[in-house]
């Protein structure tokens, strides 16, 4: 059990991993709770052709990330103000043609090899730099939503009266679509362009599956995406899988275990066994 | 505006991206009054209700409302599936008057708690507030608007859906509100509970009519309104609105 830790690129692995789950666990919750699970995946894939060309130029991604996670939601805004094109139709359209993009630069003579760990990640090896950032992310994500909890709280249950409560509905998804941003430009270095979205969406939905508060939510949350870590690297250890991948396949299984326990409490109960959505009095 | 006058609203009209969705909206409310909207469904009561609570300026006219507003809207389906218990709605009502890195701290949360007594619901504060009857979660909101302290308060069809005693503790509620000085504005479809209200204010697109129920809720009025013609079902008394392209085959 103790085996894999005696490898110093496991050590590293699962100290990148602990920092991402903090950080994506707590930070998935209001995904969930806000609905914008298609924004991180957006988001995600939209950011390829930076982390493309910043890989192309030898440069950190964070500085290829970065830079197309800007140019993307410039864009949607653009091409939201279209008459007849809903919003989601210019994500849509945005994020094609980003990753498109992306994959003609990947694909093209110039490209370095092993771009191809850009869109499955490359968990098992982070650096001090990578490491770093993945600190800096736990501590600003954890501040952020600590400071900004009882706001974030008060606009996702009621968005129309958010404003007259002084919640400012529209400035604090703001403030969550550039913490998403930030940390998908992270978490993307460990966890590649087509599997980032599982760390923020899938512990949260895990989460709210077993508990009917926020607080204990994102606890669980962040112990989910923690645990699904762990789950995943000694996977990839054993078996010789891809470390993202195996990250990911743990948190779906961790999803899929939660439904079952998630009905305990009613089989437990013989007054839980009313419908959904009945309502008494 | 006279003393003790909440709201008055000259020729108001209020709509999205420039277009009025009301118009010709004139009324004046005052401490411990109650105002029944009424109008069909798309008429405007909760572009009115939005105008109120300062999220849609005037286009044209006039609107002064000079005290705090509290909304008491209909529960979204999203909000049964939130993770938060009465206590923590009827908190949030404290987030106006605190800064913004501030939660509702021990002290926001006692008056919460306060609130919810006073709204009858003290011994349900922890429960999860999606799995609280429809009438539970309006007293809920209610007690959000008075830790908010709103002296105004605006509620949304809050009768829809309610069994009668549920409705009538509601009522009872809303009585004690005006009783102590509150104004209270209720989006209703609900005759009966428009006749009981101070003032009517009929509405459907543009303002039909307002003032005292005696003086406003008569037949050509309604039919105005509700855009249809007004009928007496046979053997009950009771009358039912005709939608407009009725035809007799």
């Amino acid at each position: 059990m103790l085996e894999p830790l005696q490898d110093e690129f496991m050590r590293r692995a699962i100290a990148e991993m602990t920092l991402i789950g903090i950080a994506g666990g707590a930070l998935g919750c209001w995904v969930v709770l806000y609905r914008l699970s298609y924004a991180a995946e957006s988001l995600a894939h939209s950011i390829f052709p930076g982390l493309v060309l910043a890989a192309i130029a030898g440069a950190p991604l964070l500085l290829g990330g970065a830079p197309a996670i800007v140019v993307a939601a410039l864009a949607i805004a653009i091409v939201a103000r279209v008459p007849g094109l809903s919003r989601e139709v210019a994500v849509g359209v945005v994020v094609t043609t980003m990753f498109g993009l992306g994959v003609l630069l990947a694909l093209s003579p110039g490209s370095p090899p092993g771009v191809q760990e850009l869109l499955f990640g490359d968990i098992l090896g982070p650096s001090n730099g990578d490491i770093a950032a993945a600190a800096a992310l736990a501590l600003v994500v954890g501040l952020s939503l600590l400071l900004l909890h009882g706001r974030l709280l008060a606009g996702g249950f009621d968005r129309g009266a958010a404003r007259s409560l002084g919640a400012r509905p529209a400035g604090t998804e703001a403030a969550l679509l550039v913490l998403l941003a930030l940390a998908i430009v992270v978490a993307v270095q460990g966890l590649g362009n087509l599997l980032v979205v599982a760390v923020f969406v899938g512990p949260a939905a895990t989460a709210r599956q077993l508990s009917e508060r926020i607080g204990p939510m994102i606890g669980i949350a962040i112990a989910t995406a923690v645990l699904a870590g762990f789950a995943g690297l000694y996977l990839s250890y054993y078996a010789g899988t891809a470390g993202g991948a195996s990250v990911a396949l743990a948190i779906v299984a961790l999803y899929l275990l939660s439904l079952p326990a998630s009905r305990l409490p009613a089989l437990l109960n013989d007054e839980e066994h009313l419908p959904a959505g009945t309502t008494i009095g | 505006m006279q003393a003790g006058t909440l709201i008055e609203a000259r020729e108001l009209a209020a709509g999205y991206d420039g277009r009025p969705a009301i118009s010709g909206v004139s009324f004046a409310l005052r401490r411990g009054e109650t105002l029944a909207l009424l109008g069909p469904n798309g008429g405007g009561k909760t572009t009115l209700l939005r105008a109120l609570l300062g999220e849609l300026a005037p286009l044209t006219g006039e609107l002064e409302v000079r005290a705090r507003c509290g909304i008491v809207p209909q529960t979204e389906r999203s909000q049964l599936d939130y993770p938060v218990s009465a206590l923590d709605v009827a908190a949030m009502g404290a987030l106006s008057r605190l800064p913004w890195w501030r939660r509702p701290g021990r002290r926001e949360r006692s008056d919460a708690t306060e609130a919810l007594e006073r709204v009858g619901l003290r011994d349900l504060a922890g429960e999860t507030f999606g799995k609280l009857s429809g009438g539970q979660r309006q007293r809920v909101l209610i007690a959000r608007s008075l830790v908010q302290d709103a002296q105004i308060l605006l509620l949304d069809e809050p009768f829809s859906g309610l069994d009668r005693p549920s409705s009538e503790l509601l009522e009872a509620l809303i009585g004690a509100m005006t009783d102590e000085g509150r104004a209270v504005v209720i989006a209703t479809h609900d005759l009966e509970q428009a006749r009981r209200s101070d003032q009517v204010l009929c509405l459907n697109r543009r303002q039909v009519a307002a003032g005292p129920p005696e003086q406003t809720l008569d037949v050509p009025v309604l039919e105005a309104t509700y855009g249809g013609t007004i009928v007496e079902l046979p053997g009950s008394g009771a009358r039912a609105i005709l939608p407009p392209h009725h035809h007799d085959h």
